[in-house]
């Protein structure tokens, strides 16, 4: 039986996960201090020689060539979306070839893998550590039928365990949408390409072997924008196709029209304003839903009028900040993953657009990431509590349906960091007494905005005194919650056995914030 | 106090998101289906408003089918009192 301890935000979590190892708890979100040695990234052992090329005759004898074991880890990227066939397509090689019990360590999952499901039911996958999980496997894991460890990072914080070994790739297995014969591979380029490869190319630079899996065998060099050099590249599988180019070319996401999200981005655009923060120098990020990316369009237009230049924009980039660093409203982009294909033309041609790794973009032990230099970030939600606190994982009947992403690195590093949500969706009250998972702790959270009010975290009198200058609808989360309940109807907790954990959370310094615990039938 | 039976069937609402969809059909007794993603956190409360707003009609007997898209607790007992009141129609004076 496993320990479980209360850690200090209220949450029970174990201390043992059997299978994985020892955690510590959560302790707040500055308190845990870096390890003193990280594990450093693995040399590629082989005899100097002269080579041309390193491209295999197939999958199976790369993987053969590779060293893979059972029990052994693997990693994929997600920066093909919901278009990528290379996960299923390796998978099933290994599935085929035989291999039992490897931990599946991906960035994340696109929601269109419910294979993944099934390869943990047959034994393939033995352990699960990744950034989201949905569909066909968030109902596996939650109804406890999975019976496999599963550990869900930020993106931040899988950078970190990937520095410090606690996720030691053996075998990374990443799509390559243009690689020449010696293994310099671009993401910007092909008939697959999806922009920045910031996830793999952490995977590239700690993995023991690195196989790039390709649908553009392309003269060497590549070209310019190597996102993952030759000499991290052990091995080369030509493909005839890495996906459906239609799911990983999606357009940019439009502004949206739904007038609730509109009045979200402007109340969120004007505590932006009283805050202080849009100045000369600002750095920024936000996500793609709805609202964030309104904010951005009243962002644009308030810039370009008030001549302001802001320092950098970070993170998942969306076609609408490669515009406005276009139009030199931005000095750099700062690019860990492009959300949509119109910024692969910025990437590719706009020498401002910088693709970084994801160690760069967010992990909070090395000498510097780029979320602790951010102004201000939006993020969305799928509820928060009364203490702030944000949950982006679990649904309203408990059950895993999220990503954790990059969400409680930007909120901590940003000195201004505001979630946006409707106050109620689908019927049930946005705000709770306790949400049923804890992504972000709400010391991280400085304001949450919705279309009834403006709700400032009680710590940060600071920003209160500025919004009640500024007029703008600031609310009480608790009167805000009691009303918009009048409405909706108080929802009933979720079903879950306490006893039984399918998941834990990590926060990103490698705490346990939270537990997924089972969702009864 | 009469005792009323629903004789005939009637339904109020839609299948949009947002909006709930109530079908009233003859039974024997009370009977309550609802159903839809908010299944588990609103069932107790829906079946409760629902013979709440059947015992403000008198109704003794009839089945409520209610398949809720996301509708906000006004929205469902409008719903549920439209459908009703169609379904007892030909009742009514």
């Amino acid at each position: 039986m496993t320990d479980f301890v209360i850690n200090s935000i209220g949450r029970r979590v174990p201390l043992n996960v059997p299978g994985v190892g020892s955690f510590e708890p959560y302790a707040g979100a500055f308190q845990k201090a870096g390890p003193s040695r990280a594990a450093g990234a693995p040399v590629h052992p082989r005899s100097p020689q002269r080579t041309k090329s390193k491209v295999a005759e197939s999958l199976e004898q790369a993987i053969k060539r590779s060293g893979l074991e059972d029990g052994m880890t693997i990693s994929f990227h997600h920066h093909l979306r919901n278009g990528d066939a290379v996960i299923p397509m390796v998978l099933e090689a290994l599935q085929a070839m035989g291999f039992r019990g490897l931990t599946f360590a991906p960035s994340s999952i696109p929601d269109a893998h419910d294979c993944v499901a099934d390869y943990i039911m047959r034994g393939l996958i033995g352990r699960l550590y990744t950034s989201g999980v949905r569909g066909k496997l968030g109902t596996l894991v939650s109804s406890g039928e999975a019976g496999i460890p599963v550990v869900i990072r930020s993106h931040g914080g899988r950078a970190r365990a990937i520095e410090e070994g606690q996720i030691a790739i053996d075998v990374a297995f990443l799509a390559a949408p243009a690689c020449d014969a010696m293994g310099n591979v671009s993401g910007s380029s092909g008939p697959s390409a999806c922009g920045s490869l910031g996830y793999a190319m952490t995977d590239a630079m700690f993995a023991k072997h690195v196989i790039a899996i390709t649908d553009n065998l392309v003269d060497y060099p590549v070209g310019r924008n190597i996102s993952i050099p030759q000499h991290k590249v052990d091995q080369i599988v030509a493909v005839p196709s890495l996906g459906n180019p239609k799911k990983i070319a999606t357009g940019a996401a439009r502004i949206t029209r739904n007038p609730v999200d509109l009045k979200i981005a402007k109340d969120t655009f004007r505590l932006m304003k009283a805050s202080g923060a849009i100045a000369p120098g600002f750095s920024f990020q936000m996500g793609v839903g709805g609202a964030s990316l309104a904010v951005s369009a009243y962002l644009e237009e308030y810039m370009k009028g008030k001549g302001i230049v802001g320092s950098f924009g970070l993170g998942g980039i969306s076609g609408h900040m490669s515009r406005m660093l276009e139009q030199g409203l931005f000095k750099s982009l700062f690019d860990v993953q492009s959300f949509d294909s119109a910024v692969t033309d910025s990437v590719r041609n706009n020498p401002n657009h910088v693709e970084i790794d994801s160690s760069w973009y967010a992990n909070p032990f090395n000498a510097g990431c780029l979320a602790h230099s951010l102004d201000c970030v939006i993020l969305a939600a799928l509820d928060v509590d009364v203490n702030f606190n944000v949950n982006v994982l679990t649904g309203n009947d408990g059950a895993l349906r999220g990503a954790s992403g990059g969400h409680c690195d930007a909120a901590a590093g940003a000195a201004l960091s505001i979630v946006v949500l409707p106050s109620f969706r689908g019927g049930v009250c946005s705000i709770k007494d306790s949400v049923s998972n804890v992504t972000t702790p709400g010391e991280t959270v400085d304001a949450i905005v919705t279309e009834r009010g403006i709700l400032i975290n009680p710590l940060r009198k600071d920003l209160i005194e500025r919004a009640i200058s500024a007029k703008l609808p600031i609310v009480d989360i608790n009167e805000l919650k009691d009303k918009v309940e009048r409405l909706t109807g108080k929802p009933e907790p979720p079903d879950v056995d306490e006893g039984d954990v399918v998941a834990v959370v990590e926060y990103r310094d490698g705490t346990l914030i939270d537990s997924v615990c089972r969702v009864k039938k | 106090m009469p005792e009323i039976s629903i004789s005939k069937t009637a339904s109020a609402g839609s299948v949009e998101s947002s909006d709930c969809l109530v079908t009233v059909t003859p039974a024997d007794s009370i009977e309550i289906d609802y159903s839809g993603a908010n299944k588990k956190i609103f069932e107790k409360r829906t079946e409760a408003m629902t013979r709440a707003i059947l015992a403000e009609y008198s109704v003794t007997a009839g089945r409520v089918h209610i398949q809720d898209q996301g509708a906000i607790e006004i929205t469902l007992r409008a719903r549920i009192e439209t459908a009703v009141e169609r379904a007892l129609e030909a009742r009514l004076p």
